[in-house]
């Protein structure tokens, strides 16, 4: 058990979390301008970024809000985009201590984003709850600031520089997933089948009834089953 | 009504997030399981980040020069903001040659 070297200290997290929080200015800035562009009033997009904290989503839902759906249409789309957040709370809950109780498992839940679960699951041993806490702050900051920032600023930004931008929160997830893949051979080769069978739902037709979300979570579960098959992780990674 | 939306959606995602977290208490021992979790961030990941990133910017160019950019920073193991950022700049840059090159 590695519970007395886990890591519980807020300061730690606070650190590992400020370049989360950076990268999700230029994202949420990006929403902030959309947000606005289809219609919605200031107060409103910062809202949507406080209480939902998740990109994908939230782009999905102002085109959906946009479009006035059936609400039923809107829990949906938010289900099959955000279902491998469930995916990622299976993961983290493997990680978690002895001080994560119930109550901190209720209000730590709403801070797992991608960034948060991949920093957090990158870690060598079990993490704590104020490590948790510390880790999730910034990017919250990050998401909402950058929200509010964008959504003020949406009429005054060139569309070079917004076009520029988007591609921030894909340079984060490369920068993620290439260190480890360059060290260990099973997590190149669960990458590539991963991006592989993603392209295939993308370019060929025949699949163009997934959505965006479900794609990812085909993918996800096809290539890392394979990954569990053929190269067991020995170690426990804890 | 943009309010009961936007409740809508923080709610499912919120319980997305929290039922697997507040239900699954114990830890799993089962090894097939353990290191199929091992795999899933960084097939997350991947399949989020490709093919979208070559549609992310105004021009497949653009896309094609961030792109390599950010693998090859990724490469040389920079920090995530100096990733995106790099991207970020490689993107510009070529949007601006693209435009000084076949003005639009």
């Amino acid at each position: 058990m590695a519970v007395d070297t886990s890591l519980n200290c807020y300061r730690k997290g606070f650190r590992d979390g400020i370049p989360i929080g950076l990268g999700y200015l230029s994202v949420s800035f990006t929403f902030g301008i959309m947000a606005v562009n289809t219609g919605l009033p200031v107060w409103l997009a910062v809202l949507i970024s406080m209480t939902n904290l998740t990109s994908a989503g939230q782009f999905a839902g102002i085109n959906l809000i946009y479009n006035q759906v059936p609400y039923i249409e809107m829990a949906l789309t938010q289900l099959v985009i955000n279902m491998r957040y469930a995916l990622m709370s299976v993961t983290l809950s493997q990680k978690t201590d002895k001080s994560f109780n119930l109550l901190h498992r209720f209000l730590i839940s709403f801070g797992i984003t991608d960034e948060v679960f991949a920093v957090a699951s990158g870690k060598k041993s079990e993490i704590g709850i104020r490590y948790m806490y510390g880790l999730i702050t910034a990017p919250y900051l990050g998401w909402t600031t950058g929200t509010l920032l964008g959504a003020v600023a949406s009429t005054l930004l060139p569309e070079t520089v917004s076009s520029a931008l988007n591609i921030a929160i894909y340079g984060m997830f490369i920068a993620i997933i290439i260190p480890p893949a360059k060290s260990s051979g099973p997590v190149l080769k669960v990458i590539l089948i991963s991006v592989g069978i993603s392209c295939l739902i993308y370019y060929l037709p025949i699949f163009d009834f997934i959505s965006d979300g479900f794609a990812i979570i085909i993918c996800a579960v096809a290539s890392s089953a394979l990954g569990a098959v053929f190269h067991p992780v020995k170690e426990e990674v804890k | 009504m943009n309010l009961i939306y936007i409740a809508i959606m923080a709610a499912v995602t919120y319980c997305i997030r929290m039922l697997p977290m507040v239900l699954i208490r114990r830890k799993i021992e089962n090894n097939f399981i353990k290191s199929f979790l091992f795999y899933v961030p960084y097939a997350v990941l991947g399949a989020m980040t490709f093919p979208a990133i070559l549609s992310s910017t105004s021009s497949i160019y653009s896309a094609v020069a961030g792109t390599i950019t950010a693998i090859f920073t990724a490469l040389k193991e920079k920090s995530l903001l100096i990733v995106a950022l790099s991207a970020c700049f490689a993107v510009y840059i070529t949007e601006w040659l693209i435009y000084i090159i076949a003005p639009a």
